[in-house]
């Protein structure tokens, strides 16, 4: 049995401790923002914060997580379902293309800004480099990151509907 | 070989078929309005039909839109969304000629199937029942868009998401044609309704509005009047001056749901309420080899094991969790047949290619080109150059492995996936879950990339056979070694070239061969340079695995062995690389824009620093012109791209902001593979597995990339996912060359930095 927080709320579940948060979140949760890329903490899709630290959730076992809390990209929005900041700036500078890295994408660049409000470029590379997006969107990211942290301007104000 | 077809090589080319355009139009329940084109294939009957999965010579619906007593309106695409937006462009330009506000528009994939969506819906408009009833309905597309629809069937991509034509076919020849048809018919009605004349009618914002008598009124209330409307023959393009939305950069609808996690792709999808089964799977290494035996004793006593699957070409692990899944796969013990290519490494593979090549010589091989006396005008000139170009294979690695989830009972099966090819994918699944294609219904989702990756339907095959054999519904997800190993790959190649130049620094010959089939047919060719004698052949060589198309074709290798080459000619010139071309391009106006406006961004000839250089390249693919300056940084002894300059013509930029996106975005892919990857062989076996040995290009190596648009052509679009790869592995090798006359003429650039 862990015991864990999962998006603030407090759960218990049967599960082998040697599972890794990924398939625990996916599976077992029915959460399916956090995604599986490579396993072997190479490319970040699956990353979500574990106490507010972004890890690789593909390879971190659940036991990892007793007493903890887990935020994921279901997590993160204002429970009025407001956006946060990030996720604004990413639909400002249209970031996503196929989309499937963005959720890990979002929760480095979250976690980012929580220990670093206006980073720098160097900062934003080591904070990203964990985070593969097959589509190239490496500009827009950097952007995106620099309009949530209020530094640069957004491309748009309108959002999609 | 493998159990399926689709295991095997798949077409690359889309067959080319002869087709005739139709528009259709019903009334759907609750009396909303549903316009649509459909493309039928040569049916000797004469009557359109449901669609049939996969295969030629079958219907298919090319575009619809719907309203809904909402008001809001519904495009429904038949193509996927992987990235590439073209789903939300394709609605942008039926909205524009429909009159609807942006916030209005809806975008749903187009079914894989008559069956899918509702039999109302589907069956209604495109049943043979129902369109005929309309008078000359057969006739009446022809005198005025035949030669549209002649087009796009050239195109033979209106049944696939793939070369880089979603917009410039579907889009442009299907949804602009059914948008401007119905609101024809919306104001049609009104006008009866209102008994005022047509032409008084105005529309605006999805509004129907006549000024006169100050009658106002949404497109939903006169949707089910407009679907009794007949059909207009010719209903009016927008010219564009008139244009609205086309080339504005209207957001994209699919992005809201890709930053809160909502969003579905092939790995989420699934039952609603029904419990899932995750399947692990690893087929035999070396293509051709089958499973001898595999010994699971260890595996079947692991935690939440439901069954172990011996499918003669790959093994399958069923679990109640993927993780647990994986765990037992990796402890199977499985022995493989023999293979014809079991002792073959890759340069084994490369000596045949350059044997070829040898026999080929200077005269044989398959005619690409042949204009002028290439031969005569190499012998007789003053300067001869010569070069041999090699690239590697490559994988897509996609960030979302291949997966399906299927579930196969009562004779039916059920699939969720994501696919560049939905009918493709529902033929496999048929086969794999001996079924019929009627009996599969293909839950179209998002794509974590396709990239040409997702054009088979092996996956969807393999997926069907294990719901099959367990009777539950199943989600099989490929390991990233899986997906690395088992790839459909962009082939490996070599290209040798010699070039003849008069005593002024004039190209008079070009002679080239290489190995690789090419697709599209004129990758290699160099019709826009001004050269008066030009021999193109390629030698016909074996390629070990299983082939497939990926980010721009054969464009990735050409535009590289080419623009190289060029280069190197400038240099043995004494001339500037871009003057050069410059010189070349009198007969190409288009091309020597793009040219120019890529080195005036750049600042073409100005200082850079110590140890940092520039280089320029050019190409054409799909209709599209990209001519783009990469700047290097030398310093730390290994080359480190720092800016990329990008000036792409694509026609007319329907969406300017999901241009210049897919320009970004062909430049890292294409610099990504050119720095880094290949894929190798050793004893028939791929050797990278992951990210760690087959690399992706990340944010801190990333360059700044600067794009311009030129809409150069607004009634001849290009395309626009592919058309920005080709020449960024050039310009870097061109801009490496400048700083440092070390000439890369074998890719990844990394191997010369070790």
């Amino acid at each position: 049995m862990v015991k864990l927080s999962i998006n603030g709320r407090p759960e218990e579940i049967d599960v082998d401790p040697a599972m890794p948060i990924l398939w625990v979140v996916r599976e077992r949760f029915g959460m399916n923002g956090t995604k599986f890329g490579c396993g072997i903490a190479q490319c970040g899709a699956c990353t979500v914060h574990l106490d507010g630290e972004p890890i690789r959730s593909c390879s971190t076992p659940i036991s990892a997580a007793e007493g903890k809390a887990i935020t994921t990209i279901e997590g993160i929005a204002a429970e009025d379902g407001t956006l946060s900041k990030v996720q604004q700036a990413w639909i400002s500078e249209q970031v996503p293309q196929c989309g499937y890295c963005q959720s890990g994408q979002i929760m480095s660049a979250t976690a980012l800004l929580e220990r670093s409000p206006q980073p720098s470029d160097e900062q934003i590379d080591a904070a990203m480099k964990g985070n593969v997006c097959r589509c190239g969107m490496y500009g827009r990211i950097r952007k995106a990151i620099k309009v949530a942290a209020g530094t640069e301007a957004p491309t748009r104000q309108e959002s999609a509907t | 070989m493998s159990d399926s077809k689709f295991s095997k090589p798949p077409r690359s080319k889309a067959a080319k078929w002869t087709r005739r355009g139709f528009i259709g139009v019903g009334a759907l329940a609750g009396g909303a309005l549903i316009v649509g084109v459909a493309i039928r294939t040569g049916n000797p009957v004469g009557k359109l039909k449901p669609i049939v999965a996969g295969g030629e010579g079958e219907a298919l619906i090319n575009a619809w839109v719907k309203i809904g007593a909402d008001n809001l309106v519904t495009a429904i695409v038949p193509h996927c969304e992987m990235g590439q937006g073209a789903q939300s462009t394709i609605a942008q330009m039926l909205a524009d000629e429909m009159d609807v506000n942006w916030e209005n528009i809806r975008v749903m994939d187009a079914p894989a199937d008559g069956n899918y969506v509702s039999q109302h819906t589907v069956r209604t408009f495109i049943g043979p029942g129902t369109v005929p009833n309309r008078p000359n309905q057969a006739s009446f597309m022809e005198p005025t868009y035949d030669g549209l629809f002649t087009q796009l069937g050239k195109l033979g991509d209106a049944y696939i998401t793939g070369g880089s034509s979603s917009v410039r076919s579907t889009g442009q020849y299907g949804m602009r044609i059914a948008g401007a048809a119905a609101r024809q018919m919306l104001v049609a009605a009104a006008a009866a309704e209102w008994g005022v004349p047509a032409s008084e009618i105005t529309t605006e914002s999805t509004m129907l509005s006549h000024a006169k008598s100050g009658k106002s009124e949404a497109y939903a209330k006169f949707a089910a009047a407009a679907a009794e409307q007949d059909l207009p023959r010719a209903p009016r393009i927008k010219t564009v001056a008139e244009y609205k939305l086309m080339g504005m950069p209207a957001p994209r609808k699919d992005i809201p749901g890709k930053v809160d996690g909502t969003a579905i792709f092939g790995i989420d999808g699934g039952p609603e309420g029904q419990e899932l089964k995750y399947a692990a799977v690893k087929a035999a290494p070396v293509v051709g080899a089958r499973v001898e035996s595999m010994d699971a004793t260890v595996a079947k006593t692991m935690p939440g094991v439901l069954q172990i699957l011996n499918m003669g070409d790959f093994v399958a692990v069923v679990a109640d969790s993927y993780w647990q899944a994986q765990q037992a796969l990796g402890a199977i013990e499985t022995a493989y047949t023999k293979s014809e290519i079991d002792g073959l490494d890759s340069e084994q593979m490369f000596a045949g290619f350059t044997k070829a090549l040898d026999e080929a010589g200077a005269k044989g091989g398959n005619t690409k080109a042949d204009y002028g006396d290439a031969a005569g005008a190499l012998s007789s000139a003053a300067l001869k150059v010569e070069a041999e170009y090699k690239v590697p294979f490559l994988a897509h690695a996609t960030m979302e492995p291949m997966n399906c989830t299927a579930w196969v009972r009562g004779g039916k099966c059920d699939i969720w996936t994501g696919s560049q090819v939905p009918l493709m994918a529902r033929s496999g699944a048929a086969e794999g879950a001996g079924v019929s294609a009627d009996d599969v219904t293909m839950h179209s989702v998002l794509l974590g990339g396709g990239f040409g990756r997702r054009l088979t339907a092996e996956y969807t095959n393999q997926a069907a056979r294990i719901a099959k054999a367990t009777g539950y519904p199943v989600r099989m997800i490929w390991s990233r070694e899986e997906d690395t190993t088992q790839d459909f790959y962009r082939p490996a190649d070599i290209s040798r070239f010699s070039g003849g130049l008069d005593k002024d620094g004039k190209l008079l010959s070009w002679n080239n061969v290489h190995c690789t089939e090419d697709e599209p047919a004129e990758a290699a060719l160099v019709e826009f340079y001004d050269i008066p004698n030009v021999s193109v052949r390629n030698a016909e060589v074996e390629m070990p695995l299983r082939l497939g198309s990926w980010r721009s074709v054969a464009h990735s290798q050409h535009g590289f062995f080419v623009e190289s080459f060029i280069d190197e000619l400038a240099h043995a010139a004494g001339k500037d690389p871009y003057e050069f071309r410059r010189t070349l391009l009198a007969n190409s106006p288009r091309h020597l824009a793009v040219l120019d406006g890529a080195a005036k961004m750049a600042g073409w000839g100005s200082d850079l620093p110590e140890g940092h250089g520039r280089g320029i390249a050019l190409a054409r693919s799909f209709n599209s012109i990209v001519a783009e300056v990469a700047e290097v940084d030398m310093t730390g002894g290994k080359p480190r791209v720092t800016r990329m300059y990008c000036c792409v013509d694509a026609g007319f930029a329907m969406n300017p902001d999901g241009l210049t996106a897919q320009m970004e975005s062909g430049i890292i892919y294409g610099l990504t593979a050119a720095m880094y990857d290949e894929i190798t062989i050793k004893d028939g076996r791929v050797q990278q597995s992951n990210f760690h040995d087959y690399q992706m290009m990340r944010m801190g190596d990333a360059p700044r990339i600067t794009v311009q648009i030129i809409n150069g052509a607004p009634d001849n679009l290009g395309g626009a996912g592919e058309p920005g790869l080709p020449p960024a592995a050039p310009a870097v090798a061109n801009a490496i060359f400048a700083a440092t006359g070390q000439r890369i003429r074998e890719l990844p650039i990394a191997k010369h930095f070790a």
